[in-house]
């Protein structure tokens, strides 16, 4: 994929849409992140880090029970595995490292379902960086175990009780947060998302899963897998992945929540400092996205991700909250994986259209993103019909 | 020269300190009282607020307030209907969030507030980089584009926004959202760097919120806008009355004790 203009436009989205106090940071983090992204001492460090603190490389592994199911041939890229439990560890060891570059010393961040949370407050207890994670009220009560890990690893958690109280609503309060403290804080931004250079830096940091993936199925004899799926929230998964994959003939997938489909269902707009795809109403109010994943209720989708949509390189499905669950339980079945319930979405959409959209004997690479374990709680209550 | 900033300058060359109050659209069925009360008590222009669903650059009283305006149905259309029963001289300034404009259509917006007779916009999640969109639509109406200049702005942007500005520049007070009122306060410094650059006329904000604040800013600049504390005001279940008084106590503390 390429790099963004010089305003931060990936075609007719992205940009830099902040108020003006944050325009400076937002500068400075730009030249911070080219400068050390051309620095081999920092990305040296970098992939030291991921590799010998986050146990990068994850493995790629054939999901033979599945794929006999399917009829197709089903791989997982196991991000599952890595530090934390999901690939957003890979971002906030980048951003991290890049903290403190930049001479600050401490961090925020917002988090949905708490991986992007749990994995900064991971990265800057290593560094030992002050951290504050914002979060949705719903989403604390909804992953409140995630709330107790971020707090053993020393971060504070501020509840969010503005508007929809779930990740909407903690990134507008972690941005009005940095505009108060942008002198010594950096904002660990979660997705691809966000204004100029967030978008690009954050698949920047994720690209090395389709580095790594694309390296892996070679060895499998399988280049390119014909589909690569990935679910999509923000979409730095699916950035991350696709990355490795946006110039070989693989048809890249990116796999939505129904109630949060800023492609299928969204309309352009500005929100959180980006131009991108959007769900509101007729009036440009920006609509709740209602997802039983926390870390897909967003209703908007990274910049580039719009752009890949636009110009047909990559298409994005939604799968509603009812696949979602009886994917979880075919992965958890048949290959002894409990995935996260953002990750289960690619594969209920997988698990649908094997045979249909997906012709059979297709090579298919998921990205899974993330493990099940914090959604556990709130899968048994689901099944047992408690909410 | 957009009208707007030939009243206000006109407004400075009388050695006038400018009261910029500011209300949210539709917050009360009867808002449109509220800003005549406003303009009674000395206002000498009004920044009406277009609510938002995800105002990043507000503070919790201006949130509350956009949701619950929000909640009675207000639009841009309806805020503009209601100012048909507004008797008022003064310049009139929209503020709200790119994506309501965006998603209106910039030109069609820019007509709706100059067929309202709002003269002005600050819309604060617009930068100047990315602004020309919104600057060409309002090029054949007469609606001025207000940006804001913050403590952190370094003086090469300052002067592009100096030189950008229209109407006023914005001059933040702190590093903050709206309603934040903690700590010294940088207006003094930022008025000065804008006037460095630029002689439009500069007001202050962000944490205005008691009459002291409002003389204090109001000596270093030329004139100041007080948000937060008026909604609250409001919010509170304040009316006319309570609006008049409250903005009165800030002109007369910034014109200060009569000669």
């Amino acid at each position: 994929m390429s790099s963004p203009d010089s305003r931060g436009r990936f075609g007719n989205f992205g940009g830099r849409f902040v108020p003006e106090a944050l325009m400076p940071a937002c500068l400075e983090l730009e030249s911070a992140f080219v400068e050390a992204w051309n620095d081999p001492t920092f990305v040296d460090e970098y992939q030291r880090v991921l590799r010998e603190f986050a146990g990068r490389p994850t493995p790629v592994t054939h999901l033979e029970r599945l794929s006999e199911r399917l009829g197709i041939n089903l791989y997982a890229k196991r991000e599952d595995l890595a530090h934390t439990g999901s690939h957003k560890i890979n971002n906030v060891i980048g951003q991290t490292l890049l903290t403190q570059r930049m001479g600050k010393h401490r961090v925020i961040a917002e988090t949905g379902a708490g991986q992007h949370g749990v994995a900064t407050a991971t990265a800057a207890a290593r560094l030992g960086l002050e951290c504050t994670v914002y979060m949705g009220e719903v989403d604390t009560v909804r992953q409140s175990l995630n709330v107790f890990r971020m707090e053993l690893l020393g971060a504070t958690v501020v509840p969010v009780t503005a508007g929809s109280r779930t990740l909407k609503d903690a990134v507008n309060e972690a941005m009005r947060e940095w505009v108060a403290c942008v002198d010594d804080t950096h904002y660990c931004l979660g997705s691809v998302m966000g204004p100029h250079p967030f978008p690009w830096m954050v698949r920047e940091f994720q690209s090395i899963i389709g580095r790594e993936a694309l390296g892996q199925m070679r060895d499998l004899g399988v280049d390119p897998p014909d589909l690569v799926v990935a679910c999509v929230g923000g979409g730095s998964n699916a950035a991350g992945i696709f990355a490795g994959f946006a110039n070989s003939s693989a048809r890249l997938v990116g796999i939505e929540a129904a109630g949060g489909a800023a492609v299928a269902g969204g309309s352009p707009g500005v929100l959180h400092g980006m131009q991108s795809l959007l769900i509101q109403d007729e009036f440009g109010q920006i609509e709740e996205a209602h997802s039983i994943s926390a870390g897909l209720d967003y209703p908007g989708i990274g910049p580039e991700h719009a752009h890949l949509a636009e110009i047909g390189r990559a298409e994005y499905h939604p799968i509603g909250d009812e696949d979602v669950l009886d994917a979880l339980a075919l992965l958890s079945e048949m290959e002894g994986i409990i995935p996260a319930l953002e990750s289960a979405h690619a594969v209920a959409w997988i698990a649908r259209e094997a045979g249909h959209g997906i012709p059979k004997g297709s090579s298919v690479l998921l990205n899974l993103s993330g493990r099940g374990d914090k959604d556990v709680a709130q899968v048994r209550a689901m099944l047992r019909g408690e909410s | 020269m957009k009208s707007l900033e030939s009243q206000l300058r006109g407004l400075r060359d009388a050695g006038r300190k400018a009261l910029v109050p500011y209300f949210m659209g539709g917050l009360t069925p009867d808002w449109t009282r509220h800003v005549e009360a406003a303009v009674h008590a000395g206002a000498d222009a009004v920044e009406i607020g277009v609510p938002f669903s995800d105002p990043m650059m507000d503070g919790v009283v201006i949130q509350g307030a956009a949701l619950r305006a929000l909640a009675a149905g207000t639009t841009l259309d309806s805020i503009c209907a209601d100012l048909e029963r507004l008797s008022t001289s003064v310049p009139l300034v929209a503020m709200t969030y790119y994506n309501v404009f965006l998603h209106y259509g910039l030109e069609r917006s820019a007509g709706k507030l100059q067929a309202s007779g709002i003269s002005g916009a600050i819309v604060p999640d617009l930068t100047i980089e990315e602004a020309d969109g919104w600057r060409a639509a309002c090029r054949d109406h007469d609606v001025a584009t207000v940006f804001l200049v913050a403590p952190s702005t370094p003086p090469d942007r300052i002067r592009l926004i100096g030189a950008a500005t229209e109407g006023f520049a914005y001059a933040s007070a702190r590093m903050a959202v709206t309603g934040g009122s903690s700590g010294e306060g940088a207006g003094e410094r930022v008025v000065r760097q804008v006037r460095d650059v630029s002689t439009v006329p500069t007001y202050i904000g962000i944490g205005i919120g008691t009459p002291d604040q409002a003389r204090a800013a109001a000596l270093v600049s030329d004139g100041v806008i007080v948000g937060s504390a008026l909604v609250q005001v409001i919010l509170d279940g304040g009316g006319a009355s309570e609006v008049e008084g409250f903005v009165r106590s800030f002109r007369e503390a910034i014109d200060g004790p009569r000669a």
